[in-house]
């Protein structure tokens, strides 16, 4: 009997790997425990061992082949004595369809990527210095940050695992060869204590990138984000301020459960002297984050770990920037009006294609970009335009980004208001590991379409 | 250690009475409600901020804990501001909008006031990363309350600081009670200045009532940092002879404790050798005490008489 090896998944979010180098060939034999390949990941590259035992049969990639899928058989061992046909196409498509639910919404996204991903908004259309190849959000990320540090010596990063590493999610690969490790520095795992010695740095001139490995630890140290780096400006009467961005990501990733998946957006666009801002594609990330490195103020960076593999053009411009406190009409439409941000926007489009083709609503996607200072003048023009509103987040309900921006509409524009304002957010529990119940809890296309038939009034 | 001269021992008289009569018109001002909120006095270790003083170099960082008033006066501001803060004044260091414990002055190198128990521990370090970032032959010192000992952030702090060679200098002041619970009530072992022995950061116990043990220790541990051997922490044993804060009637220790202490007064002690090398007599010595007090009375004058700021000043100064 022979059996598949199949391309594994390596992380929470990987979807697919790349086949860096074969470390058996055919006609070996292999048992329990052996290396036989090194795969790159979003992450890494890592060695993958065999966990059944055999001679090997075939090999059905070349060493180098890139963009494997996860679940894809790339080898195959068995007896050599008995007969077997080996097909080159391995059945992907079978183990999906078994699992009956998408391991994660990453594989969701590159589904739809034809009709959603690769549209672009309007002023990426109008943007004459787009770049002709498509990059991902991590290297849009990193690419920013080595254009900001070569432009001032006096921005640096630190963080866990930011140099030797080459980032837990690769966003600062490539740094520390760049900039050296006094100037790229991997810290203990010791947020509390990093994250004050930086909000010290900046209070003294420097302009520290600190990279939280993800928002969730940012707990540990979030009496100084508050405490130190929000509120000394103000306390010391506008004599020291704190150019600082804390930057990472945030929000869920794919089945890490409870303490590593929540949303801290509402947490800290709640803080007065904090800045925070929710990119959702390369394009924006990159202008962004630029005006987050050049901003005088602490700058609350919330990236999405699935959305760091997400592609799409950008702008070269090493002077490009996107200003912080400006939301961005993705898509413009009549019918109703839906205000997100990260990762939601996606779901936000996909979920307007079919209001469309099912519905025929002509949905208005504001894509908010800066949660604090909030585009309330974006939104109420839009609201007063379409006369209905859903927000869609992946935060919390309660006191959430859609809970303000619901106050906000319903004071400033109660008489364009056709309908109650409608938030659509995760549920309101501890994030579950179960992929079934994780994918409950988040918000999903469908909620955002039973939204939107609520405030449009259609059963 | 260079050699103090006559003008040295004035300074330090000089300094430590001004931080004295400075915190007792603090304590009237709040008695008659002119100040609010929370005040912590310093009263009883002012060799601690004024032994460090003397070895400091102009460019070097400070960065204290809330009980910052006499932190000020030793890094040569003016009373007249801090006053004015303390009543929260517009002429107050920090516009009226930090009070007694988030004091600032950039331009002095002080970098507060931190009014959240331990915090300030990684930020001065954090000021030290930069005078090495920079390259600059400055250090950091900073000041920690026995209470913060026990606060995680410290030993955060001391590791960073060992690992990368950080020019700071810790100063614990050791006062024997974090509010109302005394050092051997808090601490598990009362060695606080072994506390960084684990991460290789040497440390010395100093007596904080004198403050020449102070300058020398602090004169030894400061060229030990400035020379970019890292870290290094003296704990001093000091006492304060009010409550925690102003709200505090110190009920959880005893008068014999307090009178005992007042026998080594700090600023007595400092007078004393004065006269006894007769750098200067009792006649010039009551013209400082006059002076001193004359200074302090018109620096609350000043700090009663600034205007409130102003309403619009509520929504400046949240970003630059």
């Amino acid at each position: 009997m022979s059996i598949e090896i199949l391309m594994p998944a390596l992380s929470p979010t990987m979807t697919e790997g790349n086949l860096s180098k074969w470390l058996i060939k055919k006609g070996d034999a292999v048992k329990a425990g052996d290396l036989i390949a090194e795969i790159e990941t979003d992450k890494a590259t890592m060695e993958v061992e065999a966990v059944d035992e055999g001679v090997v049969l075939d090999l059905l990639f070349e060493e180098g082949e890139a963009n494997i899928p996860v679940n894809k058989a790339i080898a195959i061992i068995g007896d050599p004595n008995e007969k077997v046909e080996v097909k080159k196409e391995a059945p992907i498509e079978k183990v999906i369809e078994e699992k009956k639910i998408e391991k994660n919404i990453e594989t969701k996204i590159e589904n739809k990527k034809a009709d959603i991903i690769d549209t672009p908004s309007p002023k990426i259309e109008e943007d004459r210095n787009l770049s002709s190849e498509e990059i991902t959000m991590r290297q849009a990320l990193r690419d920013t940050m080595a254009e900001e540090m070569r432009k001032d010596n006096k921005v640096f990063i630190l963080g866990e695992e930011v140099a030797e590493y080459q980032g837990a999610y690769k966003v600062t690969q490539g740094l520390l060869q760049e900039f050296g490790k006094e100037r790229v520095l991997d810290t203990p795992i010791s947020e509390h204590g990093f994250t004050g010695l930086a909000v010290g740095a900046a209070f003294k001139g420097l302009r520290p990138i600190l990279e939280f490995m993800t928002f969730n630890f940012s707990m540990q140290a979030i009496d100084q984000i508050i405490n130190s780096a929000a509120k000394t400006l103000y306390m010391s009467g506008g004599q020291i301020n704190c150019p600082i961005v804390f930057r990472g990501p945030n929000g869920a990733a794919a089945q890490v459960a409870a303490q590593h998946s929540q949303d801290f957006s509402s947490w800290y666009s709640q803080v007065p002297g904090l800045k925070v801002i929710a990119p959702s594609t390369p394009y924006n990330a990159k202008g962004l984050l630029r005006s987050a490195i050049s901003d005088q103020n602490p700058v609350i960076f919330l990236e999405n770990e699935i959305l760091y593999g997400l592609k799409g053009q950008v702008n070269n411009d090493i002077n490009f920037s996107i200003p912080i406190g400006k939301a961005n009409i993705e898509k413009e439409g009549k019918d109703l009006t839906i205000v997100t941000y990260s990762i939601m926007l996606q779901k936000s489009k996909e979920a307007a294609l079919r209001l469309k083709e099912e519905y025929n609503l002509d949905v208005e996607i504001i894509d908010l970009q800066t949660l604090r200072p909030l585009d309330t003048e974006t939104i109420l023009n839009s609201v007063k335009k379409t006369n209905r509103l859903i927000t869609v987040e992946e935060s919390w309900p309660f006191g959430s980004v859609g809970s303000e921006i619901a106050n906000i509409v319903q004071r400033d524009a109660f008489d364009y208001l056709d309908s109650p304002v409608i938030k659509v957010n995760s549920a309101d529990v501890p994030m579950p590991y179960a992929l079934s119940l994780e994918k409950l809890y988040l918000p999903q296309v469908d909620d955002i379409i039973n939204a939107a038939k609520k405030v449009s009034y259609i059963k | 250690m260079k050699k103090l001269q006559k003008v040295d021992y004035i300074k330090m008289y000089s300094y430590m009475l001004k931080i004295r009569r400075f915190e007792e018109r603090a304590a009237q001002l709040y008695g008659m409600g002119k100040i609010g909120g929370f005040c912590h006095l310093y009263i009883g270790q002012e060799a601690v901020v004024v032994g460090i003083l003397m070895t400091i170099d102009k460019n070097d960082s400070v960065v204290t804990t809330y009980r910052d008033h006499g932190h000020m006066i030793a890094r040569g501001l003016d009373p007249k501001r801090i006053m004015a803060e303390l009543t929260g004044r517009e002429d107050g260091y920090s516009a009226g909008k930090g009070g007694s414990m988030h004091m600032f002055s950039k331009e002095n190198n002080f970098y507060g006031g931190h009014g959240i128990v331990g915090a300030q521990v990684p930020i001065g370090t954090g000021i030290a990363f930069t005078h090495k970032y920079n390259g600059e032959k400055n250090i950091c010192r900073t000041y920690i309350g026995d209470g913060a000992m026990n606060n995680g952030q410290v030993f955060e702090a001391f590791n960073l600081a060992a690992l990368w060679k950080l020019p700071v200098l810790y100063i614990i002041e050791n006062n024997k009670y974090g509010m109302g619970t005394s050092v051997d009530r808090a601490a598990a072992g009362l060695d606080l200045y072994k506390r960084g022995e684990a991460f290789g950061i040497p440390g010395e116990k100093v007596d904080g009532m004198n403050v020449f043990s102070v300058i020398e220790a602090a004169d030894k541990a400061g060229k030990y940092v400035r020379e970019g051997n890292g870290p290094y922490i003296i704990e001093v044993q000091t006492y304060r002879y009010r409550g925690h804060s102003m709200s505090d009637p110190a009920k959880y220790r005893t008068k014999e404790e307090l009178d005992n202490y007042k026998q080594t007064d700090p600023i007595e002690i400092v007078k004393a050798e004065i006269l006894k090398k007769k750098i200067a007599t009792n006649d010039e010595i009551e013209k400082i005490n006059k002076d001193t007090l004359e200074e302090i009375k018109n620096a609350a004058e000043f700090a009663t008489n600034s205007p409130f700021p102003k309403d619009s000043e509520l929504y400046t100064d949240v970003y630059l």
